[in-house]
């Protein structure tokens, strides 16, 4: 193997373009210039993981402009789900990032609950646990594949994409769903976990860990993976939190946080697991804390597994949580209450909340107003992705076209959390 | 200024005049480094809804209202129409969030924190597109999520659900 060339470092100062921020204004020298070509790149391109649209100013192979167009895929998540009541609005909130379905369902479950101040059984909440850092494992998987796809390795997206499907069939196991599984009630979970799922997760515990190996083989080694990855797409950390960046972007840039650890919710305080750090801030800095975070997540599933306790999965709280099914047949009480909830719905105290987790792609928040009805006043979601698109004009600065697929790629963005 | 708690949050509420002069004390002098998010909300119509439930509200009682349910009290009235929430973060142990909160009406500009967190770039972007709120010196005070030419503000309670025309590519 030839001795890769030393990475540089990560540079002093700031390269935030000034005056706006997300976009990289062509510099005066070039600015009328007949070399600099304008490109459209995207709206539809394969490269771009959805329906992001880069103006691109070329000189040469160098990028000298650029500025993202997003909202092609705007759905109006938001304001449809203002018009639903809080226990049909769930199933919206998990539609918008497609990728880590649970953790956007997760916030906004944990949101109402938080307003309602209700108590969630503790296997309801090592459960959510499980499932997240499943989905984190998956987000990630979908990621590494497509990324290493767009840059050339193509059998990663295989062999990735063999280990989601596995992670897909437990989703399937415990909510009849692959995707949007939407098994996350106020209160607790939709149902208790079938006695089938333990040893399906169990084995899949066993077998992730070989397989991150196998990832690490194909792509570790090659020169061409390096070359494309190191020094590309830098950011610094004062940049970073400058720019909202949040999860393996900022982890990426060598600022030690995550929400997990540093505000712990569910029981992510009882679990041990380690945060991978990287200073360099470029692309491979990024491809290898997600590599880690997806060993560390394997650890917290095997750990959630082990001490899952047992016990009710859902709140006893019957003026927000559904009766039991078998008690509608005796007990007109629960009918009523059966009847209220699903056609009212249930009302949740006045107020303002803001819920955060950590997501795949780093802090997830969830604003939510209540005027005391039965439907949300108004759901705001902070889309990591959103944010992590405005640092495409910084990491941009001196890259080349070829250079460009990899930054975008690093950022791990999903347009529709970006459009909403 | 005026500091709120509730449901475990601290809200401080600014006048929008002094809204970057908070911001930069937040920021330099109390640790809150990182901005997450920047939500606005309309306040439009808020406790006022005709409901045919037995408690009742400001727009009385209608039977053909089909959801069924009153406030159990009215909320608590707002000073303005809009609110625009900041939250702030400290990136520190304990990981202390604080949420900034400036109330306008229709009309009315917020500066913008632009100069003092770039990430608000975006953010009030977004702000401005579905809620119409503008903000004074955003640099690039552009739509970003609607089309260039979209007439209205699509979170406003007061648009329009349904019924919009959709415009196809092939139709003149």
């Amino acid at each position: 193997m030839a001795v890769a060339p030393e990475r540089p470092r990560i540079y002093e100062g700031t390269r935030i373009p000034s005056p706006t921020p997300s976009v990289l204004e062509v510099r005066e020298d070039l600015r009328n210039s007949e070399d600099v070509l304008t490109v459209n790149f995207g709206p539809n391109h394969p490269s771009t993981h959805g329906v992001l649209r880069l103006v691109v100013d070329l000189h040469g192979e160098e990028v000298v402009g650029l500025a993202a167009v997003v909202g092609y895929l705007h759905t109006g998540f938001e304001k449809n789900m203002e018009q639903k009541s809080w226990w049909k609005a769930i199933t919206y909130a998990p539609r918008i990032d497609y990728l880590s379905y649970q953790n956007n369902e997760l916030v906004f479950v944990l949101a109402v609950e938080k307003l309602l101040a209700i108590e969630v059984p503790s296997r309801a909440t090592w459960m959510r646990m499980l499932l997240a850092e499943l989905n984190r494992i998956h987000s990630h998987l979908v990621w590494l594949g497509t990324a290493a796809l767009e840059l050339g390795a193509i059998s990663m997206f295989w062999y990735c994409f063999r280990e989601r499907d596995r992670i897909l069939d437990l989703f399937e196991l415990v909510a009849g769903f692959r995707m949007h599984t939407r098994y996350f009630q106020v209160g607790g979970l939709a149902e208790d976990v079938p006695p089938g799922f333990w040893d399906e997760c169990a084995k899949f515990v066993e077998v992730m860990p070989k397989a991150i190996d196998d990832y690490e083989a194909l792509v570790d080694r090659s020169e061409i993976w390096l070359e494309r990855t190191q020094g590309i797409g830098l950011l610094s950390a004062d940049d970073a939190i400058a720019l909202g960046q949040s999860g393996p972007v900022l982890r990426g840039s060598g600022v030690d946080w995550d929400l997990r650890r540093a505000q712990p919710y569910l029981a992510y305080d009882q679990v041990d697991f380690r945060v991978p750090v990287y200073d360099e801030g470029d692309v491979y800095a990024r491809y290898r804390v997600r590599m880690e975070e997806m060993r560390e997540s394997v650890k917290i599933v095997d750990q959630a597994m082990r001490r899952m306790p047992g016990g009710p999965w859902i709140a006893d709280d019957r003026k927000v949580v559904l009766p039991p099914r078998e008690e509608l047949h005796t007990s007109m009480e629960s009918l009523i209450h059966h009847f209220k909830i699903v056609t009212e719905g249930f009302r949740v105290p006045e107020g303002e909340v803001y819920v955060t987790v950590e997501s795949p792609r780093g802090e997830l928040g969830c604003y939510v107003v209540s005027d005391g009805g039965p439907k949300p006043w108004r759901v705001k979601f902070r889309a990591p992705s959103f944010v992590a698109l405005e640092a495409t004009a910084t990491c941009m600065s001196n890259a080349l076209i070829a250079d460009m697929i990899a930054i975008v790629g690093s950022l791990d963005t999903v347009m529709g959390e970006v459009d909403r | 200024m005026q500091v709120e708690e509730g449901h475990g949050e601290t809200t401080v509420v600014v006048d929008t005049p002094r809204l970057v002069d908070a911001a930069l004390h937040l920021r330099d002098e109390l640790g809150f480094n990182f901005l997450s998010d920047v939500a606005a909300t309309d306040y439009l119509g808020w406790g006022a809804k005709g409901v045919s439930g037995y408690i009742g509200t400001r727009g009385g009682r209608d039977l053909n209202e089909p959801a069924t349910q009153g406030h159990q009290r009215l909320p608590q009235q707002k000073p303005s129409r809009f609110s625009v929430c900041y939250h702030l973060l400290g990136m520190k142990a304990g990981a202390p969030r604080v949420r900034l909160q400036a109330w306008i009406d229709d009309g009315e500009h917020v500066p913008s924190l632009v100069g003092v967190w770039p990430t608000a770039d975006w953010h009030e972007r977004e702000a401005f597109d579905l809620m119409g709120i503008r903000f004074d010196g955003h640099p690039n005070q552009r739509r970003i999520l609607m089309d260039d030419d979209w007439e209205g503000h699509p979170l406003r309670k007061d648009y329009p659900i349904g019924g919009e025309p959709v415009r196809f590519s092939g139709e003149e």
